[in-house]
């Protein structure tokens, strides 16, 4: 069995599923600490915990999902690619349309509330 | 085609061949898992507009239990490195070890369904099912939904330890469990989205 029998994606070793889970672990942890102690602001908060989950979505892809820029993986980089733009699309354009259409539809006076 | 032994495998069609084949399945499944990224993302879309509909209902911080949603992280995190060790113990040739790091990876996903279940049954019985406001139908139909494509994982892994213990590690079985370690590492990135977007950003 050696290791050009099961192409297509990339293999991880031992060291880099460790590191993944390692690395996971924390990235989990400290968003969870972070929100259980109300250690910062609202808005910090939500800005933290997002790049926390941004940061862990990279580090799933890399150690786990092996996505690398390998001429083997090329065409599964660019099918990803397509993806996060159709998904910035879809989120960004339905909730900044969504976000004004209740804004616009809300009564005069429920505006003027904080 | 399906099921044979390496061996006949190997004799019936070049290595090579065999090894673009592969290749091929797991690339038209990474599309598939793409495309299941983009249902997702509605769902997830769905829930950031209706998140504060509460209907005179409960809000999110009232309702959810985050010592509860941090053990289903856990055990799903857990289960993506355990299942990483099985697609190891397979490049070695180790059947049994690969069986046995599968088995633990299913028991850590059906100890994530079964907390996820019994969160469900707990609102449902306050009273806050999915029918009691928007912000509630979007959370678990968003929520449910990662649940059931966890449960066919589940279901496909089951099947697939009773073939390797059945047929061996056969190339076609190796091929299954690259794929479904494909679908079980995308799931876990999907639920690091949903304890951020919903559960953490609903009590903050």
């Amino acid at each position: 069995m050696n290791d050009k029998s099961f192409g297509g994606a990339a293999h991880g070793s031992y060291r880099s599923y460790t590191l993944g889970f390692i690395l996971a672990l924390v990235l989990t942890g400290i968003p969870f600490i972070l929100v259980m102690t109300a250690a910062l602001p609202v808005t910090a908060l939500l800005v933290t915990i997002g790049a926390f989950a941004l940061v862990q979505i990279g580090v799933h892809l890399v150690f786990f999902l092996h996505l690398s820029r390998s001429s083997e993986q090329r065409w599964n980089i660019v099918v990803f690619a397509y993806t996060l733009i159709v998904l910035a699309i879809l989120v960004g354009a339905s909730v900044w349309i969504m976000y004004h259409l209740n804004y616009n539809m809300m009564p005069m006076n429920a505006k003027m509330l904080p | 085609m399906s099921g044979k032994p390496s061996n006949v495998d190997a004799a019936h069609a070049g290595v090579e061949g065999q090894h673009d084949n592969s290749s091929i399945r797991l690339f038209g499944f990474w599309v598939y898992i793409m495309s299941d990224c983009v249902l997702f993302a509605t769902l997830f879309v769905t829930f950031a507009v209706l998140h504060a509909s509460y209907a005179g209902g409960p809000t999110a911080k009232q309702i959810f239990e985050l010592p509860g949603v941090l053990l289903e992280t856990m055990f799903l995190l857990t289960s993506s490195f355990t299942y990483g060790l099985a697609t190891l113990a397979m490049r070695r040739g180790a059947r049994g070890e690969l069986l046995a790091w599968l088995a633990i990876t299913a028991v850590l996903g059906a100890s994530f369904v079964g907390l996820e279940l019994s969160e469900f049954r707990r609102l449902v019985l306050e009273g806050n099912g999915p029918q009691r406001s928007a912000f509630l139908s979007a959370f678990f139909t968003l929520v449910a939904t990662h649940g059931l494509h966890v449960s066919c994982g589940l279901l496909w892994m089951i099947v697939l330890i009773g073939q390797i213990a059945r047929k061996g590690l056969s190339r076609t079985m190796s091929s299954r469990v690259m794929t479904l370690s494909l679908f079980w590492h995308f799931l876990d990135i999907v639920w690091i989205c949903l304890f951020t977007f919903v559960y953490l950003a609903g009590v903050v």
